[in-house]
């Protein structure tokens, strides 16, 4: 593992994550999410679905920094995760944490790819920047992948030990128990990311059938906890 | 038993003509209507062992519905079973795809492949529910992956697992919800095609939103239909957000009600997202949030 990845993940890392609940906080307003056990559910839930769909865009993005000319094809990676994004709230709140990432990684690890991202998207989707710094740093495309995916649950724990007032380390104990997810996320996204090349690669048109596989597993409770916290009137967290 | 069905529209003298209708059970297409057909189910299943194909050709210009008689029962059998379903529509066409819903028997193994290639101008409205098992029963295990382009570009991409309990119950993904619903919108354009001035002439009650090809592209739906002072954005929030707490608008132009939630996407569309406790609740909720969709609002309520 690339020590940048440390930098990367590390919710002190100035980018702005600490204030996104990732739909933690509405789960919890409605009450779908009251103690430990719905704690542990929804975070399981989340990591195999828009976490793995970040996990396996990081990885893409890391791959696609990693080429001769990628400015071209940011753009229709960013689609892509449009594409698998049907909640506006959550697009918002994706692309919020991918400019201000961007922006601290750009400082960090100044690199043409990140400079080539920032001008063909300035605000990309979290995955994409987070696939581009990791790269920048150094780091491989499943230790990008590994970063998106913790990243995916992560801040939901922490944003619930502060609104329901869980034991922080019990808290501590559900990420833990998620490690092998964790890594089996990564290893997922990473070989998906090796089976998959940019379009136009080998000469393909655009939105040919390498990107295109890539997962897209959907949480339709997810995407209406992000709109209904995107409309609420009293909110701790932006998402 | 593996089957291909096939349904393909052209244009003769301005008007839609079923030109191609080929079927195979169990997947039996019957003309219903000028331009509508209708799915009858001329087998059991699909059974575990089972591929079967459904493709559909709308031509540019061209209009057709697709309805089902009656619900698909995806049982057990030797392996999975696997139905796909390809749909072409060409530019300034309009294609309905609303059949009843997916049910999944328990023991069933099953794999839902949607592909939906949209040219600039086509108007889709495609409806897809699945029911976690027929009354009282747990499901089966079920695959679905859909994928919508929009002129060469992607629209949607989504996939659904059913039948693992780990995931499926969490308050993340189902919840406890034993439905799932989504109906994918795209708005009729105003752009002229050299086959089909007026898609809306070709008889389908479809939106009155409009949206500019270029707008249609960079910037999102929403904001590309509000620019338009069109349906979508105009009428949702006056009519439902106001007056019932239930409702709630984001300054998006996402409406989200009791399980659902009316999503504009990135390009040119609206996904309406349901969660429903049976398949009644299911396509209440649906048509609710496809009557938002479509700004046909009148006498929408909450739809719980």
């Amino acid at each position: 593992m690339n020590p940048a990845l440390l930098l990367l993940t590390d919710s002190r890392l100035p980018a702005g994550g600490h204030a996104h609940s990732g739909g933690t906080e509405q789960a919890i307003a409605t009450g779908a999410v009251h103690d430990l056990a719905s704690l542990a559910a929804f975070l399981r839930g989340r990591l195999h679905t828009s976490g793995h769909v970040a996990a396996a865009l990081a990885a893409a993005a890391c791959t696609l920094s990693a080429t001769r000319s990628p400015d071209t094809l940011w753009d229709l990676l960013d689609a892509e995760a449009d594409a698998r994004t049907a909640s506006p709230a959550q697009r918002d709140a994706s692309r919020t944490q991918g400019r201000l990432l961007l922006r601290v990684a750009r400082r960090l690890w100044p690199s043409p790819a990140l400079d080539g991202l920032a001008q063909a998207v300035p605000n990309p989707h979290h995955p994409i920047a987070l696939g581009a710094a990791a790269h920048a740093a150094g780091a491989s495309p499943e230790d990008a992948a590994l970063a998106a995916a913790y990243h995916a649950i992560t801040g939901s724990a922490t944003a619930a030990v502060r609104l329901l007032g869980l034991d922080p380390v019990a808290v501590h104990g559900l990420l833990a128990d998620l490690a092998p997810d964790l890594a089996a996320t990564a290893s997922m996204a990473d070989m998906g990311a090796h089976s998959t090349e940019p379009p136009g690669a080998s000469g393909t048109p655009l939105a040919d059938r390498s990107w295109a596989e890539l997962p897209a597993r959907s949480a339709p409770a997810l995407d209406l906890l992000a709109e209904r916290h995107a409309g609420a009137k009293v909110r701790l967290f932006v998402s | 038993m593996a089957a291909r069905a096939a349904v393909g529209t052209s244009l003769a003298g301005g008007r839609t003509v079923v030109s191609r209708l080929s079927s195979a059970p169990p997947l039996t297409l019957r003309q219903t209507g000028p331009r509508t057909v209708h799915l009858v189910s001329t087998a059991a299943g699909p059974l575990g062992g089972d591929r079967l194909e459904l493709d559909l050709d709308i031509a540019p210009g061209t209009s057709l519905e697709v309805g089902s008689v009656a619900s698909t029962l995806v049982l057990p059998g030797d392996g999975e079973s696997v139905m796909v379903i390809t749909a072409r529509v060409g530019a300034g066409a309009s294609l309905r795809f609303a059949p009843q819903p997916t049910v999944l028997a328990a023991g069933c193994f099953h794999r839902l492949v949607v592909r939906l290639t949209l040219a600039a101008g086509a108007h889709v409205f495609w409806r897809e529910e699945i029911v976690f098992g027929r009354y009282g029963e747990a499901p089966g295990r079920c695959h679905a992956r859909f994928d919508a382009t929009y002129d060469g570009r992607p629209l949607l991409r989504q996939e659904y697992t059913v039948g693992d309990p780990a995931l499926g119950a969490s308050p993340a993904v189902y919840g406890d919800a034993r439905c799932i619903g989504t109906t994918l919108v795209t708005p009729e354009t105003t752009t002229p095609t050299p086959a089909a001035p007026a898609p809306a002439a070709q008889g389908l009650a479809v939106s009155r939103a409009v949206v500019a090809r270029g707008a249609a592209v960079s910037r999102s739906a929403s904001e590309a239909v509000a620019g338009d002072g069109a349906a979508v954005s105009r009428t949702v929030p006056r009519t439902v957000a106001a007056d019932d707490p239930a409702v709630s608008r984001t300054a998006a132009g996402a409406v989200v009600a009791d399980g659902v939630a009316v999503l504009p996407l990135a390009g040119p569309g609206v996904l309406v997202s349901a969660l429903g406790a049976d398949a009644v609740e299911l396509r209440r909720r649906l048509e609710w949030g496809e009557g938002v969709a479509l700004g046909d609002l009148a006498g929408a309520a909450c739809p719980s």
